[in-house]
């Protein structure tokens, strides 16, 4: 029972990680119908802007915790909209296949010039303590104290989005484009900055998903990002991408069906476990647990 | 003259991988190692461009295909040839029975494009290229988990069976079916999905049949490109059958221009001396493909090489 | 046109690349292969070997070379990607004609670069593979260091004498040769000795969650657990350990040797225990006068385990070198099979009858976070 008690708080950890992951994927995917490949990237940037910052502040305070966590958010949101602005934005127009394809590029530009020696190299690199370090003891279970920081700020931060989304106007603006783009702008939305604001937002989850993450598996390259971000796509997708309180069962869901698969004699077919699960859900439940199909119009 | 033109193709390739064989020994073991690997490349990049070129479904999942051929061919070498072959078997019969590997190998591959084919195929775009890539994953853990042909430590001691003939060879057999396919009616069917499939549904052509023979079809030779990779490396990972290697197989189809048998063929030609070229600044190489592959997308997404031999095509 | 027999081919192709491949360099310096992983995941294996390799060529060719002529060190990078050290391998033999190879650290590596060795002849010298099948692809290929059967071994022996632990948990990675081989010969080794493994759990490469699998391990009450695998993931295992609250102590083999272990381990890494090849700390003429050397050849870098590995292949080899009186292929392996008792900075080193060293084992811990020598086993 003890086992089963951690092994969950484990698996809600993880899934906090992966809901803030798969909240940026599917607001892009819900505005722009398509996958940003880049996403997980911008997840990884995050990380390593984070260990930066991290030196500069003492190690250890919540403050500079705080501190950490807001600059890296700040610059993957810009990052976000940078990359919109360059690579993608020009290609709206065109067949989505395209901008799937400049996604890839993106990605690998992101994942291979980070590898380069002259910027943050290929070894894997140490992550410092940045908030104050304690386990909490529940009977025979343990919470360690970063665990506890990613599940509150999770939290939080999915409340704050879906306020947002739901209570201002350039949220109303996002659900109206990913509605009928089109629509929206005979209304009066310019699509374009309401776009860059998708990206930047979104990054910006991606970006403290990255300080989460870090936190609590702190070591960190450039290629870090590649499963979590697949993974987290596929907790949009189990959710129903386009759907934001989706994103984060799904993610959460994933994080412990994924945990408990790591603890069995299985363990190493982990990575296979949840993309089998993607393809289940895309063949038996397209729309994801919480989403609607939508009909498609020829 | 042009109606056989696949034909009087494949009997020239082989004509040609023959001819290259008998001289060599004289040519430069560095050489014809990377002309072995460009013929590799050139069967796996033709055979995705069936799948991503041809009929327009954008398959992220290349490698695993690959990895099953490699595998099940290099399986079948280790384990079946010693029982078969003896201790002493001639050149006749030691070739038979590369031959019959590759085969198996590639068939092994088909089937594993059956089944990940039959319930993909029903979906579009990014759906199918994310599902594609998580079943190349899938078949990467799979083999990974295998102690029989090794595990994660992969499978060694392949004997090393493949020499240019065969390579050439394949090539010239791997073109010759892919463009006479797609140049027969049947072909007409994978163009059609290609430009509209709801389009072609509404005329009566069963699309999903279409996607799926082209998805086996490319998955075969994908398999045989494994089976020869495997008896040149002699020793295969399944590291090595990753996303990333589904990737480079890709910026190869797009370069070349996705629909072109000839540009892929070029472009998979280049993107296997490019590595040995660069090899001065190897740890760029990467990131020059990402931007080739971003600069492609915005400045010429038709592909860079995709020289079009005129010829009657669709309006 | 009749196509050449394909087995006549292979046979003809091998042969002309034997012959052209164990040809004395055409300038006049004898060419060595080496490959190793100087970029990518384990980065800091191929540095460290690189570094000890070319500081033991230096040193050589100052002191004038070997049969009147300087070695040349023809280093490539496989940039720890699997297929890589096969070509790497090919370009090596056919174009620069190296008289041999000198890599890899890691075993999976190592066993790509091995049929391609042995198929043209040219003999091999891993400084630090230690999965003993490397050794296995033919009577071309040695290692100059010991193996996986010995060092589970020694952990084991470890475990039951000096941990005092009877019932141990096991953590292996299925990605690596390394990691799997030393973990089954650890199982085998302490179970034959009466102790129990209560639990073995698995992970795959890539790996950076391992609170399930010890979460496990946790409620399996073990006395110690055993964690056979590279610097990067023992670094994390050992935080997440601790974090969930397990207080017994972990243990490893020579996987663990790298600074980035300190660096991410952090205070979990204190008090934890494994085996390498040879302890900077030994107090031998031999090692501190490497050390010195090492230091002021590398702007005062402590040479590790993979260091003197690399360092010792490199002497073998021209050790080999000399007292085969030549480069010719079939000579050099035999003098480089005969090698006995060279006097080697990670010990004498011998090459036995299945090309494998003999080799003593040394135990570091980690304290006050710096590594600290605590023992050598002999075998």
């Amino acid at each position: 029972m003890v086992e089963f008690l951690q092994q969950v708080i484990n698996g809600v950890s993880l899934g906090a990680i992966y809901a803030l992951l798969a909240l940026g994927y599917t607001m892009v995917y819900g505005v722009l119908r398509f996958i940003n490949f880049a996403h997980c990237d911008v997840f990884m940037i995050g990380a390593f802007a984070g260990m930066y910052i991290g030196r500069h502040v003492p190690e250890e305070t919540v403050w500079g915790g705080l501190t950490v966590l807001a600059g890296a958010m700040l610059i993957c949101a810009v990052l976000g909209i940078v990359i919109e602005r360059l690579a993608y934005r020009p290609l709206r127009s065109g067949p989505t296949l395209n901008v799937l394809i400049t996604a890839i590029g993106v990605s690998l530009f992101l994942e291979y010039g980070a590898q380069d020696e002259h910027v943050f190299g290929q070894r894997p690199q140490a992550f410092p303590q940045i908030f104050p370090n304690t386990s909490f003891q529940l009977g025979d279970v343990r919470l360690s104290s970063n665990q506890l920081i990613v599940i509150v700020v999770t939290v939080i931060l999915l409340v704050g989005l879906r306020l947002f989304v739901m209570r201002t106007r350039l949220g109303t603006a996002m659900r109206a484009l990913s509605f009928n783009p089109k629509a929206a702008q005979l209304v009066g939305v310019n699509n374009n900055v309401v776009i860059s604001a998708t990206f930047g937002l979104g990054s910006a989850l991606a970006g403290a998903g990255g300080i989460l993450y870090a936190m609590n598996y702190p070591s960190i390259e450039p290629f870090m990002g590649v499963m979590p971000g697949l993974k987290a796509f596929v907790a949009a997708v189990l959710g129903g991408i386009g759907n934001i309180p989706g994103a984060a069962l799904g993610g959460l869901l994933l994080g412990v069906v994924e945990t408990f698969v790591n603890g069995s004699d299985y363990s190493t077919y982990k990575d296979a476990i949840a993309f089998a699960i993607l393809i289940l859900i895309l063949l038996f439940r397209p729309a994801g647990l919480l989403g609607r199909s939508t009909v498609e119009k020829v | 003259m042009r109606r056989y033109l696949p034909q009087l193709g494949l009997i020239f390739g082989i004509v040609v991988a023959a001819i290259v064989t008998r001289y060599s020994d004289a040519i430069d073991p560095y050489v014809l190692d990377i002309a072995t690997g460009a013929g590799i490349n050139v069967i796996l990049a033709v055979s995705l461009n069936l799948v991503n070129g041809h009929t327009g479904q954008f398959s992220l999942g290349h490698a695993g295909f690959m990895a099953v051929g490699a595998y099940v061919s290099g399986a079948c070498s280790l384990f079946l040839g010693p029982r078969l072959l003896g201790d002493d078997p001639t050149a006749l019969s030691q070739g038979l029975f590369f031959l019959g590997a590759l085969t198996v190998g590639g068939l092994g591959a088909g089937l594993a494009g059956l089944l990940v084919g039959v319930p993909s195929l029903r979906l579009r775009g990014d759906y199918l290229a994310l599902v594609t890539l998580g079943f190349g994953e899938i078949i990467r853990v799979i083999i990974q988990n295998m102690d029989v042909v090794g595990g994660a430590l992969g499978l060694n001691g392949i004997p090393p069976y493949t020499t240019i003939f065969w390579v050439l060879g394949c090539v010239a057999l791997t073109i010759y079916v892919v463009t006479s396919l797609v140049r027969s009616t049947y072909g007409r069917g994978f163009i059609a999905t290609h430009d509209d499939e709801v389009a072609a549904a509404s005329v009566g052509l069963d699309t999903t049949r279409y996607k799926i023979v082209a998805f086996v079809v490319g998955a075969f030779f994908a398999g045989i490109a494994g089976g020869l990779y495997g008896h040149f490396k002699l020793t295969v990972l399944p590291t090595g059958f990753d996303f990333t290697k589904s990737i480079e197989i890709v910026v190869m189809v797009i370069l070349g221009g996705m629909g072109n048998t000839l540009g892929v063929v070029l472009a998979a030609i280049l993107l296997t001396l490019l590595p040995e070229l660069l090899r001065p600044i190897a740890e760029y190489r990467m990131v020059l493909y990402a931007l080739l592959l971003i600069a492609l997308m915005l400045l010429r997404p038709q592909g860079l090489l995709n020289i079009r031999v005129s010829k009657k095509r669709r309006t | 046109m009749t196509t050449l027999s394909l087995r006549g081919l292979a046979v003809l192709t091998f042969v002309s690349l034997a012959f052209f491949s164990n040809a004395r360099a055409d300038d006049d310096t004898i060419h060595v292969g080496e490959i190793a992983s100087l970029t990518g995941k384990e980065a800091t294996f191929g540095h460290s070997s690189h570094e000890g390799t070319l500081l033991a060529i230096e040193e050589i060719n100052a002191a004038g070379g070997v049969l009147g002529k300087k070695i040349e060190l023809i280093t490539e990078d496989n940039a720890t990607k699997p297929g890589e050290s096969a070509t790497i391998a090919k370009k090596l033999i056919s174009r620069d004609k190296v008289v041999a190879i000198l890599g890899e650290v890691a075993s999976s590596r190592s066993l790509e670069i091995a049929p391609i060795a042995q198929a043209y002849k040219v003999p091999m010298i891993s400084p630090a593979s230690t999965n003993p099948t490397v050794t296995e692809k033919g009577n071309y290929i040695f290692r100059v260091c010991f193996i996986d059967p010995f060092q589970g071994t020694v952990m084991a022996k470890f475990a039951k004498q000096t941990l005092k632990a009877t019932r141990v948990g096991v953590l292996t990675s299925v990605s690596s040769a390394y990691s799997v081989g030393l973990s089954k010969y650890f199982k085998e080794t302490f179970a034959k000795n009466g102790g129990t493994i209560a639990i073995e759990q698995k992970f795959s490469e890539g790996e950076k969650d391992f609170n399930a699998q010890l979460t496990a391990i946790k409620a399996a009450d073990v006395q110690a657990i055993f964690v056979p695998t590279y610097y990067t993931e023992a670094a994390l295992i050992a935080k997440q350990a601790r974090d969930l609250g397990i207080t017994v102590p972990l243990f490893g083999g020579d996987g663990w040797e790298a600074p980035e272990l300190l660096e991410i381990g952090g205070s979990a890494i204190e008090g934890l225990y494994y085996s390498t090849h040879y302890s900077p700390q030994a107090d031998t003429p031999e090692v501190k006068g490497f050390v010195e050397r090492f230091r002021k050849r590398w702007n005062g870098e402590t040479p590790d385990a993979m260091a003197a590995l690399g360092y010792d292949s490199a002497r073998v080899l021209a050790d080999a070198i000399k007292r085969a009186g030549t480069t010719k292929n079939t000579k050099l392996r035999d003098a480089i099979a005969h090698t006995k008792d060279f006097p080697g900075v990670t010990g004498k080193t011998t090459i036995d009858e299945h090309r494998n060293a003999s080799k003593a084992a040394a135990i570091v811990t980690v304290h006050n976070g710096q590594f600290k020598f605590v023992q050598t086993v002999s075998p």
